[in-house]
């Protein structure tokens, strides 16, 4: 139960990493990157996954 | 005249810290009636025009005043990456091409990296005033990011302006923050006050941990936008509307969206052309959506004149954009090379240099006042009381006609009459001069660019580029080289009259002109 970046479509806007409430998400090498032991999809916390919600690129975060 | 420049007196009633306007000096330059003074020049408004307060913010701010962007320098620092709507015009993969050159990735910095970038250009370009935060994202929506730099720069730059842009949609609740941070001039970038054409302009917006679509998300940005400028106006701070002028979209709106800011305080009103190119890879872009022709832009500028005052002179600069308004020095200033160079900040000798651009400036500012004589003169002995033509000016700076033809990547475009000389407006073009030869494939693409002016101002122009403009009926003029621009657009305007007059030359109109898309300058 994870969400994924995919790296080559990221902009590394870092729009993603403010919004999510369980501090998965941090920078490496000028892209963002989950963490799928700490991505909950956001079950409990909102109705639907922030980063996905606020991300630019379309299909650029998805299901792990 | 009638004042129709509410937003001084909105301005004035609303701080208790302002001084009353003090009284004019000069006659010269344009009116301004009633207590609220109104401009009649746009954003070339200058001292005489607006109370002395709000002149001394603006006075030396490149964006803010016409005047003063022929003479001070601003940056931008790349400390905003995030945004949170998305505008068909925009495509966030890269940068945000209204607001930064597009296709091409900005150097992120953090607000350490950006301080230290300021410092470094304030000691190398000690003309350098303003500071912006202008993305590539949206300023508040990197509140963190933005207001640590502000912060730092405060204690450590304390002359510089700091300034920011946004969208508008987290304003509101910004705006206590902004006003700690003494940062008085802010720009919203509105494109609409009508949902139904919002929706046209933007997908959806970020909004309460949710993604909104259409109309409501334009419903929802076009109140937060009115009522974060309402909010500004309140404190005091400056306001300038950033619109992006879509053909067939927002083109008439336009007006209304003018007449909207100017009720709620705008300072001033900048409406830029859509930049829309398939490879920039934009939803406009790709499906097809053009930009406006120069005529077509400058018909909705004059069309809002009289409403809020119009910028005409902006260039769409990058997010990471050092230097005079139309040129860019940032490569000057990348990390590695900031590291290694030796920051002395010295507020004295920054200052010193900066009264001696004032001065200057003065000097231009006279030089219009005394030649718009002859030219009125000059008008009415030709029986061309009516006369108003485009000239286009190759100039690299201090208000001069300073530039060779071959050497320009933009002209400036000033429409002249017997009443003055107004600038409405710049060109970009490609190089015609490469490597010292002339790049004869390039001049058809100058012309097209200029191809509403009368007369082209160089200081100097190969023979085979002069014949070529002389074909295409574009006068090349070098006979005012290194003159101030006003003066020398209005002196070759009083002796255009006199050729006319003799029967010389016949006066003909001039066609359209195209506005060039894509990269704002070489690399």
């Amino acid at each position: 139960m994870a969400y994924k970046i995919i790296g080559s479509t990221c902009s590394g806007c870092s729009a993603c990493d403010p919004e999510c409430p369980n501090d998965a998400i941090r920078e490496k090498s000028g892209v963002f990157i989950i963490d799928p032991a700490k991505c909950t999809e956001c079950e409990g916390h909102f109705d639907t996954p922030q980063c996905v919600a606020v991300c630019p690129v379309d299909g650029c975060i998805v299901k792990a | 005249m009638q004042s129709a420049y509410i937003s001084l007196g909105d301005l004035k009633a609303n701080r208790n810290a302002l001084a009353e306007p003090a009284a004019s000096e000069s006659a010269g330059g344009c009116s301004s009636s009633g207590g609220s003074g109104k401009s009649s020049c746009g954003s070339s408004g200058g001292p005489d025009d607006m109370p002395t307060e709000i002149w001394d913010k603006v006075k030396n701010h490149p964006c803010y005043s016409e005047e003063a962007h022929h003479h001070f320098a601003r940056m931008h620092v790349a400390v905003a990456p995030a945004c949170n709507i998305q505008c068909n015009y925009c495509n966030r993969k890269y940068d945000c091409s209204n607001e930064s050159r597009p296709g091409v990735v900005s150097q992120k910095l953090t607000p350490d990296q950006a301080v230290k970038k300021v410092l470094a250009v304030a000691s190398e370009i000690p003309q350098m005033t303003v500071l912006g935060i202008a993305g590539p994202g949206d300023a508040l929506a990197n509140p963190k990011k933005t207001f640590d730099t502000m912060r730092q720069l405060t204690e450590k730059a304390p002359d510089i302006k700091l300034c920011l842009s946004t969208n508008g949609l987290a304003l509101p609740e910004m705006v206590d923050e902004i006003c700690k941070h003494n940062i008085d001039h802010v720009t919203i970038t509105i494109n609409m006050v009508d949902p139904e054409i919002g929706a046209k302009i933007y997908p959806w917006i970020f909004w309460n941990h949710q993604r909104v679509t259409g109309v409501e998300a334009a419903r929802i940005l076009h109140e937060q936008q009115m009522k974060g400028l309402e909010m500004l106006t309140a404190r005091g701070v400056l306001t300038k509307i950033n619109s992006v002028l879509i053909p067939g979209i927002n083109d008439e709106h336009l007006i209304e969206v003018n007449r909207e800011v100017k009720k709620r305080g705008a300072f001033l009103h900048n409406i830029m052309p859509l930049i829309s190119e398939a490879e920039h890879g934009t939803h406009f872009g790709l499906t097809g959506q053009r930009g406006p022709t120069a005529q077509e832009l400058k018909a909705v500028q004059d069309a809002c004149m009289g409403g809020a005052n119009l910028m005409r002179h902006c260039r769409q600069c990058r997010a990471d954009a050092v230097g005079l308004l139309g040129e860019d020095r940032s490569e000057e200033f990348t990390l590695d090379k900031i590291e290694e160079m030796d920051i002395v900040y010295d507020i004295d000798k920054r200052r010193a240099y900066q009264e001696k651009v004032e001065a200057e400036r003065q000097a231009q500012h006279q030089a219009k006042v005394d030649a718009l004589a002859d030219a009125l003169d000059a008008s009415l002995i030709a029986g061309q009381e009516d006369l108003k033509v485009l000239v286009a000016v190759a100039t690299e700076g201090q208000g001069r006609v300073n530039q060779h033809f071959g050497h320009a990547t933009e002209f400036q475009i000033f429409e002249v009459s017997r009443k003055e000389a107004l600038f409405v407006g710049h060109r970009r073009v490609d190089l015609y001069c490469q490597g010292g030869y002339g790049e004869d494939e390039q001049l058809p693409s100058i012309v097209n660019a200029i191809n509403d002016c009368h007369a082209v101002l160089v200081s100097k122009i190969g023979a085979c580029p002069r014949d070529e403009l002389k074909a295409a009926g574009i006068e090349p003029v070098e006979e005012y080289a290194h003159e101030f621009i006003e003066k020398a657009a209005l002196n070759w305007f009083a002796d255009y009259c006199t050729r006319v007059a003799s029967g010389a030359i016949v006066h003909q109109e001039r066609g359209d002109a195209r506005i060039r898309q894509g990269a704002v300058m070489a690399a």
